[in-house]
């Protein structure tokens, strides 16, 4: 690695530390053994980095690839399986990607969004957004039995994508005042989210418990009264 | 063993319609089964238990939901041409980023400009413009979006656009999409309906605007 100049793969990574859209795609750069440079972007102040990367959305993550963005963290971890061919993330077999790509996109609408909904609506619209997150949670749980991940014996793709429940998920529910993580009602995502949380390239995502707690406490405060604006 | 290949659709659903476009181009044989989407079948209910939705492709007894994923589906197991997401992986992911665009962003601001009036829907049209200009933006320099033939965001963009766009604003009595407005759309779509099995799989326009017009009412006499 003598050369002067330029890293020949040149990765960039544009993201926010708490976003766990951001923290799947570091997960995959990790497993991969991809070099990148993380670049932490602002919450408040969009950097001229991200409007020139991704000026549609205007959101994290995007990753460059000598200077190409490429947004949306799951067409980011596609791009990476697909360029970086050492431990493929996505199966092989046509039928295994299909229901990947169905999966994933559908716990992120059903849970991501719909768990951080509850941290700001109240009566009726809460009802509703609660009932969705547990029917998608039992869901997910059938998804478990007879394995040992989503992805079977090692860790997949589903894996990476429902990840953020392993971490991010308690917190929500400390400020929401719910409980979705119910380790009663749901014993397989239970046991996933304690192994999970022990391999090696997460490990840097293991936030204080208190840190994330105190930023959803501010995303509820925030939402709150955005919505109380809007609805005036 | 013969390929058994199911769609379960509705005529008037741009994204049941962009999945018979990708097989009919790719020329595999499929059964088609019409659902009532009022009185869903059994079948229907069996394939896809979550979201009851369609379309949905059964092949060989396995379903798979999602009109989008079900087009990477059909990219990924029938290999010949057309090719319709393109081999490289950053093209690829350009193309994936524009069809979840239309999909979330642009069907949100459509149903902005059916179901607003007055001085709300002439935001909602402008700001449809301004998506439709991103859209357009991503043919410049090339024939079809795929590049030199029709390809997946081709499809997305035809059945979603060019067959029911166009008649939902006749229905509203709009005509924010024109070729002076946009002439690179037009100019593209001017080749894509010369395609042969494009224009079998359009949805059929007088039928389309009866029923845009009854459903619009359904929707706004249910809000009032």
């Amino acid at each position: 690695m003598g050369e002067i100049g330029e890293n020949e793969e040149e990765v960039k990574l544009v993201g926010a530390w708490f976003s766990p859209y951001v923290h799947r795609v570091t997960w995959v750069l990790k497993l991969k053994g991809i070099q990148y440079e993380y670049v932490e972007e602002k919450i408040n102040s969009k950097s001229s980095l991200l409007l020139d990367c991704n000026p549609v959305h205007k959101k994290v993550p995007v990753l460059l690839h000598h200077g190409k963005p490429i947004a949306e963290s799951l067409f980011i971890i596609e791009y990476i399986d697909e360029t970086w061919k050492q431990n493929p993330i996505l199966p092989t077999d046509p039928y295994d990607r299909a229901m990947a790509r169905y999966w994933a996109p559908y716990i992120d609408q059903m849970i991501l969004e719909g768990s951080k909904r509850a941290l700001y609506v109240e009566g009726e619209q809460l009802k509703k957004e609660i009932k969705k997150v547990s029917e998608a949670m039992e869901v997910l749980e059938g998804m478990l039995k007879g394995k040992k991940y989503f992805g079977g014996e090692r860790l997949g793709f589903l894996d990476i994508a429902f990840g953020w429940i392993a971490i991010w998920l308690e917190a929500i529910d400390q400020v929401a005042g719910v409980r979705f993580l119910d380790s009663h009602k749901y014993p397989l995502i239970h046991k996933w989210k304690n192994k999970f949380r022990e391999i090696d390239v997460v490990k840097d995502s293991l936030f204080p418990m208190e840190k994330l707690v105190c930023f959803f406490k501010k995303y509820s405060q925030y939402s709150k009264l955005k919505l109380s604006e809007a609805t005036k | 063993m013969a390929d058994e290949v199911k769609l379960f659709g509705m005529w008037a659903s741009p994204y049941s319609r962009r999945v018979e476009l990708a097989l009919k181009l790719k020329g595999i044989p499929y059964e088609y089964i019409e659902e009532d989407l009022s009185n869903k079948s059994s079948l229907l209910l069996k394939y896809n238990p979550v979201h009851q939705k369609i379309p949905v492709l059964v092949h060989n007894g396995k379903s798979i939901p999602e009109s989008l994923v079900i087009l990477e589906y059909i990219d990924e197991t029938w290999r010949n041409n057309p090719v319709l997401l393109p081999r490289d992986p950053y093209k690829r992911s350009i193309a994936r980023f524009w069809a979840k665009f239309i999909d979330e962003k642009i069907l949100i601001t459509t149903r902005k400009v059916s179901f607003t009036t007055g001085k709300e829907q002439d935001q909602a049209m402008e700001e449809l413009s301004e998506q439709l200009k991103l859209l357009e933006n991503e043919l410049k320099g090339k024939p079809y979006f795929a590049g030199e033939a029709i390809g997946y965001l081709d499809i997305v963009v035809a059945n979603f656009l060019v067959f029911w766009f166009r008649n939902l604003q006749e229905a509203l009595g709009i005509n924010m999409f024109t070729k002076e407005r946009f002439p690179i759309i037009f100019e593209w779509i001017e080749k894509v309906v010369a395609i042969d099995v494009v224009e079998v799989c359009r949805i059929p326009k007088e039928r389309h605007l009866v029923y845009i017009r009854t459903r619009l009412e359904a929707i706004k006499s249910a809000s009032k």
